[in-house]
C-alpha cells in the first residue's frame, strides 16, 4: 500500500484525467455521469486532501464521491505527471483509511458484510455456488488447470450463462480442468479496490492455501477482476501459480486442438474490460479470437483499447450502484457508442461488463438491435454440434 | 589532481610523409600532401591553421593516422586553446550543462560484469529479451557514468580531462571488473581517449558487439537467418576503435546479413551529419546525408544498420523515406531470434 | 437558510436536482483554483445545459441579488472564477455542443462549455483542413473562457490573441436578455464579431464575466497544413532574443514563436530556447520554410551567438503536441501540485529585462522558475511568463511564490507591461494606473449592464 497521504496534494487538477487520448469526450465514468468537477479524479484527490487536513469533515457525500470511482484506470493512462501510475493506489489508500475509521457509504458496508458472511457480495448461499455448473467437474489434483469462476460467474444470471459457455468451450478443446465449486472463495479484487485490506488479506490467504493444498499450478479465471488480483496481488501473499484470463488461453487451445468453428455472420464490436486492458495490457488476444470466428466482422468503437470507456461496474459498483442509472450512466453511454458502430453484437470478456451492458441495452431500448455477449458465448455458439 | 595531458608524439608527425590525417579527410580538400604537411605543422606548432576552422569533428583522422598519434585530439586541444568554436557557443553551453554530474544516476543490481547504458535513454528500449538474460539489471546510467567523448565535437578537451577520471573512478567504485559498453563511444573513450590522456582504466571495457557475438553463438539454435542486404552506418566514435569493425561482419555472418559493399563504409564512412548541421549549417549536412543515403540506395540496401543511437536519431526517418528499413544492431539480433524491435521510428511528426 | 432553500429550490426547478449542489464538497472544490489566490465558497454550484437555463438562472440571481460566477475549467490560476461574494457558480461545461462548422467561411459555432480538446478532436476528424488556435492550458480549458481572458495559442503569432479570433457571440446579459454580438446579430453567418458594425464584443471580452455570460461563441478557423515541424534556436545572450523573435516573424512563414528560459533540466540552463514552428503541405514547402528560418538568423549563427539544436524525435514529440503536456508538468517540478505565473503582455524588447528580474526574484525567494514567452501578432507584443512552481503541502513556499508573483507583476507594470488575466489584487494595480476617464467609462458600462452588481463581483470592481 502506498503512503498516499504524503503524496496526494501533488494533483494539479489539470483535468487531463477526464479525457481519452484524443480528447474526443469525457472518459472518466463518474465525471461523465455527474459532471461536477468534484467527481473527477482531480476533485476526488483534492477533497481527500482537504479531508486529511481537516478542511472538510467526512460526510456520506464525500464517501460517495470517493466510492463512485470505478478504478477504471483511465486517469492513470492520461495524467501527464510522474505520479500517474500511483493514482489508483492513492484512491485505494484513502478508501482504506475510511474503512478503518468506519466511515464508508452504507452500500459499500453492505458489500463487505456480504462477502464476509457469505463469501460473495450478492449474499447468495455458499452451497449454491456451483448450481450453474452443468458439465464442469470439480478440480482434482493432476488436472492441468483450475477454472476459477468468481462470484458473478457463480451467481449472476448472465455470469452463469457465461461460465457455462466457457466450460463448453474448454471441454470442446479437450483440456483437463476442474472447478472448486462450493469450496471457491471470493477473489477479493473488489474488496481490495474498496479498501478493506483485512478482509482482502484473509480471502487471499484462503484461496492461496486452498490452491496450495490441491497442488494447483495453473489457474484460468472467468473474470478479469479475479485475473488481476491473482496476477498482481496474490504473489506477495505466497500465491505461487500461473494465472491466465480465459481469453489468453482460448486462442492457443482452439488452434492446438483444431476445433473447427462454424460461421457466425455478425458485425461485432469489442468492449475492453478495464482489468484486462488498462490493468494488464491484454488488448489483442480477444480481438484475435473474434477475428478467428468465420463470418465475424470486427468493428471498433471510437474509444477502444487503452481509451475504452468503463462500463461503470468496477470497484464493486456493479453491486453498490453508486453511479446509479439514468441516461448518463456509463453503461448506457457505452452502449450508445457501441450501437453507433452499426454492430449487432457487443462482445465483452467480463461478467461485470456483461451484466452492466446487458441492462443498459434494455434501458436504451436497443434490445432488437444490439445484443451483449461474452466472448465465451460467441465461441460456444460457433462450436461444432456435439 | 593535475589535469591529464594529451600524449602526442610530434616526432612521429615529423617522420610522416603521407599526412593521412588530412589527406584522407573527406570534408577538407587536401589533395596536395605538401600543403597538408604545412598546415598540419601549423597545428603542431600551435599556430592558426585552416584545419582548426574547417574541421567537422568527424573523428576519422584518429583512424587514418598509422602511428596512433591522435591527430584529432590535438586539433581539439588547439581549437580550445585558441578559442575557436566549432559550433555556436549556446550549443556548446547546452552540452556542457546537460551532461554535468548532479547525482541523479541509476545503478541497477550491479555485478562484476555490468552494462553501461551511458547517458542514452534509447538503450533502455534496446536492452530487452534473451540477448541480455542475466545481465540487463546489472547496469549503470547517467551523467556520472557518461563517457564525455562528445566534447571532442565542441573543442572542450578540458571537460573530458576534468570529468573522465571521475567517471572511471565512479565505475571502479561500483566494483565493476568488466564493463560492456552499449554505446560505442564509451568503448572508444575507455580504450583510446583515456590512454591518450594517460588516464588509467582499472576495468576491462567490452564492446557490445563482442558481447552480442558471444550471446548469438550461445543462441545459435534459435537464430533464423535473415537473408537481407544491409548498409552499415559507421559512426564517428567507431574511428576510435576500428579494431572492433570485424564484429560487424561476424554478427552479420551469424545472422545471415550481407554487409553491402558501398562507397561510404569502413574508412570512407560518412558521418550521420547532425553534428555538422549544428556546426556548419543545413546545406553541408544535407549534402552529406543525401550522398550517404543515395549510396545505400544505389548499392541495394534493404536495411540500414545503426551502431550509435545518435546516428539513429539523425538518419532513421530519412532512410525510411527512401525505402530502407532502419534498425539498430541490437534490434537486428533480436529480429533474428524472433524478438520485438525496441527502437522504432517515431510518429510524433505526424500530429498537426 | 430559508432564503438559501428558496434559491436552491428555484435552481432545481430550472436545471433539475442532479445539476444543483449546495453540498460542502462541491462548494469546497469550486471555492478555489489551482493557483495561489485565497478560496471563497459559493453557495451553489449549478450545471446549466441550455442558454434558456442560463437566462433563467441569471434572471433569478438578478431578482434575488445573488452573485453569479460563470466558469469553464477554472484553469486561469489567478482565481478569476473564485466566487468572492459567494452566490452561484455556473459550471458551463455541460453546454458542450459543437453547433456548426462553416468550412467555406472558416468558422465554428460552439456552446460555451466546449473544450479546446473536444474542438481539436472534432476538427481533426471531420474538417482536417481546418484548425483553431490551441492554447497550452490543458484540453479541458473551454473556448469561451479562454476568449474571455484574452488567451493566446498556437496561432497567436500570426493572428493575435485568441479573443481576436472570435467571430461572434451570444450572451446572456446580467438582466437576463439573450443578445447576439457581431455579424450574427443581423445575419445567419457568424463571420465577424464586430466589423462593419459597432464592435460590441469589447463589452464582454476581457471582462471576466462581469458584464454577461457567453452562451455561444463563433471562432475563426484557419488552414491546417498536412505537416508541421519545430525548429529550435538557442542563444546565450538574452538581449538577442527580441531580435531573433522579430526576424522569425519577419519571414512571415513561421506559425508560432515561443522563447523559453529555465534553469532545469540542466540542458536549459544559461541558454534561451526559441522555438519556431513551421507547417507545410509538402516536404518541399517545409524545406523552404526551414531554409528561410536558417537564413533569417544566419549571421548570428556564423558569429556563433545562435545555434540550432537538432531535435531527436523524443524531444520533438512533446514540443509538437497540442496542447503541451509539458506545460502542465511544470506543476509537479517541486513534487507539489502547483504552479502559477504572472503573464504580462509587453513589448518584446522587455525580454532581457524581464528574464533577469525573474532570475533575481526566484533566487531571492528560493523558488524554482521557468518562463515561456509567446510572440503575439507580428511582433506587436509578447506574453512573458514569470512562472514559479510550488509545493501545495508547503505553505511557506506557497507564500513565497505569491510574494514573488506580486513583485514580478508590479515590476512588469512599471516597465510598461499590462497584466494578463490579472487577479483581483492585480486588477487594482491596473486600475490605479489607468487613465481615470477610461476607468470612469468602465464603471459606467458595468453599472449600465449590471445594475445590481451580481456578475462575478470583486472583479473589475471600480471604487
Amino acid at each position: 500500500m502506498q503512503d498516499y497521504a504524503s503524496q496526494i496534494h501533488r494533483c494539479f487538477r489539470c483535468g487531463y484525467c477526464k479525457f481519452p487520448s484524443d480528447y474526443s469526450s469525457f472518459n472518466c465514468p463518474s465525471y461523465r455521469r455527474f459532471r461536477f468537477d468534484s467527481y473527477s479524479t482531480g476533485g476526488r484527490l483534492w477533497l481527500v486532501h482537504a479531508w486529511l487536513r481537516g478542511e472538510i469533515e467526512w460526510s456520506e457525500h464525500l464517501a460517495e464521491i470517493l466510492y463512485t470511482c470505478t478504478t477504471c484506470k483511465n486517469c492513470v493512462e492520461q495524467c501527464p505527471m510522474k505520479f500517474a501510475p500511483d493514482i489508483v493506489e492513492w484512491i485505494v489508500g484513502a478508501r482504506s483509511d475510511m474503512v478503518e475509521k468506519g466511515r464508508i457509504p452504507q452500500r459499500v458496508a453492505r458489500f463487505f458484510e456480504a462477502v464476509h458472511g457469505y463469501g460473495n457480495p450478492l449474499k447468495r448461499l455458499r452451497s449454491q455456488r456451483a448450481a450453474w455448473a452443468d458439465g464442469a467437474r470439480e478440480y482434482a489434483p493432476g488436472d492441468e488447470y483450475l477454472l476459477y469462476i468468481g462470484c458473478l460467474g457463480s451467481y449472476d444470471e448472465n455470469g452463469q450463462k457465461m461460465a457455462g459457455a466457457l466450460v463448453d468451450v474448454l471441454n470442446a478443446s479437450g483440456v483437463s480442468f476442474g472447478i472448486l465449486a462450493e469450496e471457491e472463495e471470493c477473489c477479493g479484487n473488489e474488496i481490495y479496490m474498496l479498501g478493506e485490506m483485512g478482509l482482502f488479506q484473509s480471502l487471499v490467504e484462503q484461496n492461496v492455501g486452498r490452491f496450495r493444498d490441491l497442488g494447483v499450478r495453473q489457474v484460468i479465471t472467468l473474470c478479469p477482476h479475479g485475473y488481476n488480483t491473482m496476477k498482481n496481488h496474490y504473489p506477495a501473499s505466497g500465491g505461487d501459480f500461473q494465472v491466465y484470463h480465459y481469453t489468453q488461453v482460448l486462442d492457443d487451445l482452439i488452434k492446438k486442438t483444431g476445433v473447427k468453428l462454424s460461421s457466425a455472420a455478425a458485425r461485432v464490436t469489442y468492449h475492453d474490460p478495464c482489468f484486462l486492458g488498462r490493468y494488464n495490457n491484454i488488448y489483442e488476444q480477444p480481438r484475435r479470437i473474434l477475428q478467428g470466428v468465420p463470418g465475424i466482422e470486427l468493428v471498433e468503437m471510437e474509444r477502444n483499447r487503452k481509451d475504452a470507456f468503463c462500463c461503470g461496474g468496477g470497484s464493486g459498483n456493479f453491486i453498490t450502484d453508486l453511479l446509479a442509472g439514468g441516461e448518463d450512466s456509463p453503461a448506457r453511454t457505452r452502449v450508445r457508442e457501441a450501437h453507433e458502430t452499426g454492430a449487432d453484437i457487443l462482445a465483452v470478456a467480463c461478467p461485470g461488463c456483461l451484466t452492466m451492458l446487458t441492462d443498459a441495452v434494455k434501458a436504451e431500448n436497443l434490445d432488437d438491435k444490439l445484443v451483449v455477449k461474452d466472448m465465451s458465448q460467441i465461441l460456444s455458439a460457433a462450436l461444432p454440434a456435439r | 589532481m593535475p589535469l591529464a595531458k594529451l600524449q602526442f608524439d610530434t616526432t612521429k608527425c615529423a617522420a610522416c610523409e603521407a599526412v593521412s590525417c588530412l589527406v584522407g579527410c573527406q570534408y577538407m580538400d587536401f589533395r596536395d600532401t605538401d600543403e597538408a604537411k604545412k598546415e598540419w605543422q601549423k597545428v603542431i606548432d600551435n599556430q592558426d591553421s585552416t584545419v582548426l576552422r574547417s574541421c567537422t569533428t568527424c573523428y576519422a583522422c584518429e583512424e587514418y593516422c598509422p602511428f596512433g598519434n591522435h591527430p584529432f585530439y590535438l586539433i581539439v586541444e588547439r581549437q580550445e586553446e585558441k578559442g575557436i568554436l566549432p559550433a555556436p557557443r549556446p550549443i556548446i553551453t547546452m552540452w556542457i550543462n546537460q551532461c554535468q554530474p548532479v547525482g541523479k544516476f541509476i545503478v541497477g543490481k550491479v555485478e562484476e560484469r555490468a552494462l553501461s547504458y551511458c547517458f542514452l535513454p534509447h538503450l533502455y528500449a534496446l536492452v530487452k529479451g534473451k540477448l541480455f538474460d542475466g545481465i540487463a539489471w546489472s547496469g549503470i546510467f547517467g551523467q556520472e557514468f557518461f563517457c564525455n567523448a562528445v566534447y571532442l565535437h565542441y573543442a572542450r578537451a578540458s571537460i573530458i580531462k576534468d570529468r573522465l577520471p571521475m567517471v572511471v573512478e565512479n565505475i571502479k567504485n561500483q566494483g565493476i571488473k568488466e564493463l560492456v559498453c552499449l554505446h560505442d563511444e564509451c568503448y572508444g573513450t575507455f580504450t583510446s581517449l583515456a590512454s591518450a590522456y594517460g588516464i588509467d582504466v582499472p576495468f576491462r571495457p567490452v564492446h557490445y558487439y563482442e558481447y552480442l557475438c558471444d550471446r548469438l553463438r550461445e543462441l545459435k539454435d534459435v537464430i533464423k537467418p535473415l537473408n537481407i542486404r544491409a548498409a552499415y552506418q559507421r559512426n564517428c566514435s567507431a574511428r576510435l576503435c576500428p579494431q572492433t569493425d570485424h564484429y560487424v561482419d561476424d554478427i552479420f555472418g551469424l545472422l545471415g546479413v550481407e554487409r553491402i559493399k558501398r562507397r561510404y563504409d569502413q574508412e570512407n564512412a560518412l558521418c550521420c551529419a547532425e553534428v555538422f548541421r549544428m556546426a556548419k549549417g543545413p546545406a553541408f549536412a544535407d549534402d552529406v546525408q543525401r550522398r550517404n543515403l543515395e549510396d545505400m540506395v544505389e548499392y541495394g540496401a534493404e536495411y540500414c544498420v545503426f551502431n550509435c543511437p545518435a546516428c539513429w536519431d539523425a538518419l532513421a526517418d530519412k532512410a525510411s523515406d527512401r525505402g530502407i528499413e532502419p534498425i539498430h544492431m541490437i534490434d537486428l539480433c533480436k529480429l533474428a531470434i524472433g524478438e520485438e524491435q525496441g527502437l522504432r521510428l517515431s510518429e510524433s511528426g505526424a500530429e498537426v | 437558510m430559508a432564503t438559501t432553500g428558496t434559491v436552491y429550490d428555484a435552481l432545481v426547478a430550472i436545471v433539475g436536482k442532479d445539476f444543483v449542489s449546495d453540498r460542502k464538497e462541491e462548494r469546497y472544490f469550486y471555492a478555489r483554483d489551482g493557483g495561489l489566490m485565497p478560496p471563497h465558497e459559493p453557495d451553489f454550484v449549478v450545471l446549466p445545459r441550455t442558454r434558456e437555463h442560463v437566462q433563467e438562472i441569471v434572471k433569478l440571481a438578478n431578482r434575488e441579488k445573488v452573485p453569479v460566477v460563470p466558469q469553464g475549467a477554472g484553469l486561469a490560476l489567478t482565481g478569476l472564477v473564485i466566487p468572492q461574494r459567494g452566490g452561484i457558480v455556473l459550471d458551463m461545461k455541460r453546454m458542450d455542443s459543437i453547433l456548426e462548422v462553416n468550412e467555406k467561411a472558416r468558422y465554428v459555432i460552439v456552446e460555451a462549455g466546449v473544450t479546446h480538446g473536444a474542438l481539436k478532436n472534432h476538427l481533426q476528424k471531420h474538417h482536417p483542413q481546418l484548425r483553431h488556435s490551441i492554447p497550452d492550458s490543458p484540453p479541458t480549458a473551454t473556448i469561451a473562457a479562454n476568449a474571455v481572458i484574452h488567451g493566446q495559442g498556437r496561432l497567436s503569432q500570426q493572428h493575435g490573441f485568441n479573443s481576436d479570433m472570435v467571430s461572434g457571440l451570444e450572451v446572456v446579459l446580467p438582466t437576463g436578455e439573450l443578445c447576439r454580438i457581431g455579424s450574427c446579430s443581423v445575419s445567419p453567418y457568424w463571420f465577424s464579431k464586430g466589423p462593419p458594425l459597432p464592435d460590441l464584443s469589447g463589452l464582454f471580452l476581457g471582462w471576466f464575466g462581469t458584464t454577461g455570460i457567453i452562451t455561444r461563441l463563433g471562432l475563426k478557423l484557419y488552414p491546417c497544413k498536412k505537416m508541421r515541424d519545430v525548429m529550435l534556436a538557442l542563444t546565450d545572450r538574452a538581449e538577442l532574443v527580441p531580435e531573433i523573435m522579430l526576424r522569425l516573424s519577419h519571414t512571415e512563414l513561421v506559425e508560432d514563436v515561443v522563447a523559453a528560459a529555465q534553469p532545469l533540466p540542466l540542458r536549459f540552463r544559461d541558454t534561451f530556447w526559441i522555438m519556431a514552428y513551421i507547417t507545410g503541405d509538402t516536404q518541399e514547402e517545409l524545406e523552404f520554410k526551414r531554409k528561410a528560418v536558417w537564413d533569417a538568423l544566419w549571421d548570428l549563427f556564423e558569429s556563433r551567438d545562435v545555434g540550432f539544436l537538432s531535435l531527436p524525435p523524443a524531444m520533438k514529440g512533446p514540443l509538437l503536441s497540442m496542447p503541451s503536456k509539458d506545460t502542465t508538468r511544470f506543476a509537479d517540478v517541486s513534487k507539489g501540485g502547483g504552479f502559477q505565473y504572472a503573464g504580462p503582455i509587453a513589448p518584446i524588447e522587455k525580454f532581457p529585462l524581464f528574464v533577469s528580474k525573474l532570475e533575481e526574484v526566484a533566487t531571492r525567494h528560493k523558488l524554482f522558475y521557468s518562463s515561456t514567452s509567446r510572440l503575439i501578432g507580428a511582433g506587436h507584443c509578447m506574453m512573458f511568463s514569470f512562472s514559479f512552481s510550488f509545493n501545495r503541502a508547503n505553505p511557506d513556499e506557497m507564500a513565497r511564490a505569491k510574494t514573488a508573483l506580486d513583485e514580478c507583476s508590479k515590476f512588469a507594470l512599471e516597465e510598461g507591461g499590462v497584466l494578463w488575466k490579472a487577479d483581483i489584487d492585480e486588477q487594482k494595480l491596473l486600475m490605479d494606473k489607468m487613465d481615470p476617464n477610461t476607468l470612469a467609462l468602465m464603471k459606467k458600462i458595468r453599472k449600465l449592464l449590471d445594475p445590481n452588481g451580481i456578475m462575478n463581483p470583486g472583479n473589475w470592481e471600480i471604487g
